[in-house]
């Protein structure tokens, strides 16, 4: 399906329509118990990240950049992922996380300021949250080629936002991957924004998509707040990466409804109107309008999951708030694998210091 | 075998190889071409392009992917041609080869080992000559380590490739080829953060390491003929380092001197002679004095001279140690 739309050509995959149409022959048929699974997802993404905000502002959790708009794209990407693939987030993935199964209350634990939420639970293909913008890009190609060499028949999948298209490390690790033909599947969030800075300013080019022809492998262009769009994309580019066939680069086509962070304030740099415009295409409605039309949907279902959801995420906010605080030791530890004097020593001063009472 | 430190090197990495297939060589011209330097010559016809990779010219790729590969299990070796184009590599050394351990608290380690030859002597081009070490010295979680013998860079690098620390490995390029020695035909491992007595002498420490280290041994001879014993300690490990070693023989001699190849300021002889000052003020009877490069760019070869610390450098500053 991927080669049907050329993006040299403005051509982008969509399968629903803004009220929920399906177009004939691009639906990727799921069973109605996955379609509902992945709405499930899509609403625990979006409860889970309007508590985040919540928490920033009583200050009981750190600087957030928020994921509201991504919800198709991180949902319908995750859902298409199997359990042995890898993933090498960015860090605006919240979505990925949830559909992945990675523990909320890790998660939370992480942008409340503590390093032990990103401990990755034993046998979760999850890399850690790479802050330096598009740095994951060629490690997730280094995983590619490493499961090349074991013969492993998985994919890697990567994402990052439009603004990391321009970083080198962009450029050095597609074109790595199309040298060698790893097994991996590049995801752009084509959100419209670097902080402030318009997807235009990145790149003259008409699509971020169209980057991959340069590199020798296929990419396309998706509806990002499609979820089937971007499911029916990913499924495709996994098998292809699984199958030995190399890599895509997949751009979903999106917004970010919410600030780059809490520490932004969007209306800086663009209009209420153009906000909006994108409520209208909404990534969750439109799957639900989906829903509906097939008799998956009603108000009694509706209230069913937001109730699940929210327990799920306060549950997840109370375990997270009642983790320990890292000890002197938690800091010092896992520097080296094994603490090298000079650490013994200031850690022992430290603990020395914290001793006698002071902080 | 009597050997050069290349193929002291060329024989650690085929020997380990031949052990443990987690371990991917790749870099620019490692494969075919066998390495600018000729350290991985033959290991692409014995191990094969899966192992032996020639890669796209892309240092933070090489790097990079490398990081990507020690999450799957491997423990990849990738070469960067020279310390001075190491820089591109720089944010995924930092960033994520440094951290990765911390960031995880030990979920995902980074077993690599990344080799670049580095400091003066092959008279080349700008960027040819660079002795930045210090810069990596500075970031917690890395291991620094450099060579001054065919012997130790075998047992080194042995080492750095069985560790399950990222090990950034300096190859002194002008000692490549500069002496023979005797080096055992089986592997062996010359232990990381250990620094190493290389000559004993009763009046005055010195502290160097890598292509400083011969240099260091013909001023310490020249000091001889004047009745000055001069000890060498050779660091061997630069981080973390064995700060122990060098105190011990301070304490005994009283006088520490430090040569280094990089500039002086923020270099690493101002944390050697702060260390001295913490643990052995009262055994000192002069300062410690630093013999560096100069606080300039390396200069193009016609001049290295006037830059790099010689032998007569340095037995200067053994007489002013022993006059103050």
């Amino acid at each position: 399906m991927i080669e049907l739309f050329d993006p040299l050509k403005g051509e982008r995959l969509r399968v629903l329509d803004e009220t929920g149409e399906a177009a004939p022959g691009l639906d990727p048929g799921l069973p109605d118990a996955e379609l509902r699974a992945i709405y499930e997802r899509m609403l625990r993404t979006r409860t889970a990240d309007a508590k985040a905000l919540k928490l920033q502002r009583q200050g009981r959790l750190g600087t957030y950049p928020p994921s509201r708009g991504h919800e198709a794209c991180q949902v319908g990407l995750a859902s298409a992922m199997g359990r042995d693939d890898w993933f090498f987030p960015y860090f605006r993935d919240l979505g990925m996380y949830i559909t992945l199964g990675y523990p909320l209350a890790d998660y939370y634990h992480l942008w409340m300021g503590n390093e032990a939420g990103l401990r990755t639970p034993d046998g979760l293909n999850i890399y850690p949250i790479a802050i330096p913008v598009g740095s994951q890009i060629p490690q997730a190609v280094g995983a590619g080629l490493a499961a090349k060499y074991r013969k492993l028949r998985i994919a890697v999948v990567t994402t990052f936002g439009d603004g990391a298209t321009s970083e080198g490390d962009f450029h050095e690790g597609l074109n790595f991957a199309g040298v060698f033909r790893t097994p991996n599947v590049f995801v752009c969030l084509n959100n419209q924004f670097a902080i402030s800075v318009p997807r235009a300013r990145q790149t003259a080019a008409a699509t971020i998509a169209q980057k991959a022809v340069a590199y020798g492998f296929p990419g396309v262009q998706v509806d990002g707040n499609d979820v089937l769009a971007v499911y029916a994309a990913a499924r495709e580019a996994l098998a292809n990466a699984r199958s030995g066939q190399g890599p895509t680069l997949i751009e979903a086509y999106t917004y970010r409804m919410g600030d780059h962070t809490t520490s932004d304030d969007a209306a800086r740099y663009r209009s209420k109107e153009e906000v909006q415009e994108w409520e209208r295409r909404d990534p969750i409605l439109r799957f639900r309008l989906y829903l509906g039309k097939k008799g998956l949907w009603d108000e009694a279902y509706e209230k069913t999951v937001q109730e699940s959801a929210a327990e799920f995420v306060e549950k997840a906010v109370a375990e997270a708030e009642a983790r320990p605080a890292a000890t002197p030791e938690d800091l010092f530890t896992y520097t080296y694998a094994a603490m090298p004097p000079e650490l013994e020593a200031q850690l022992a001063e430290l603990k020395a210091f914290l001793g006698e009472g002071r902080r | 075998m009597i050997m050069t430190m290349v193929q002291a090197i060329n024989q650690a990495l085929a020997q380990e190889m031949e052990r443990d297939d987690r371990i991917i060589v790749l870099g620019q011209d490692v494969g075919r071409d066998g390495g600018v330097f000729r350290t991985t010559e033959g290991l692409f016809d014995r191990f094969g392009p899966e192992r032996v990779m020639d890669t796209p010219l892309s240092e933070s790729a090489i790097v990079g992917a490398s990081i990507g590969m020690t999450a799957l299990g491997l423990r990849p070796v990738p070469e960067v041609q020279f310390m001075g184009f190491i820089y591109p590599a720089f944010n995924q050394i930092v960033s994520h080869v440094a951290r990765l351990r911390n960031r995880t608290r030990g979920r995902f380690t980074v077993p690599l080992t990344i080799r670049t030859p580095y400091g003066a002597g092959v008279k080349a081009l700008e960027h040819h000559s660079e002795s930045t070490e210090a810069l990596f010295c500075q970031i917690p979680g890395l291991t620094v380590v450099v060579p001054s013998s065919p012997y130790d860079a075998k047992g080194l690098l042995i080492a750095s490739l069985r560790s399950d620390d990222p090990v950034i490995f300096l190859e002194p390029t002008k000692l490549y080829r500069a002496e023979k020695q005797e080096v055992p035909e089986e592997p062996y491992e010359v232990p990381l953060r250990r620094a190493a007595v290389v000559r004993e002498g009763k009046d005055l420490t010195i502290i160097a390491w890598g292509a400083m280290i011969p240099v260091a041994r013909q001023a310490a001879a020249a000091a001889q003929a004047e009745g000055i014993g001069a000890e060498i300690v050779d660091l061997r490990t630069l981080s973390p380092m064995d700060r122990e070693t060098f105190v011990a023989s301070v304490r005994k001699t009283g006088r520490a001197l430090v040569v280094h190849e990089a500039p002086k300021t923020c270099g690493l002889g101002a944390e050697i002679a702060a260390t001295i000052g913490e643990s052995a003020l009262l055994s000192l009877d002069a300062p410690v004095l630093r013999v560096t490069g100069q606080d300039i760019t390396v200069p193009l070869p016609k001049s290295e001279d006037l830059y790099y610390p010689g032998p007569e450098r340095i037995l200067r500053a053994i007489r002013r140690l022993m006059e103050y």
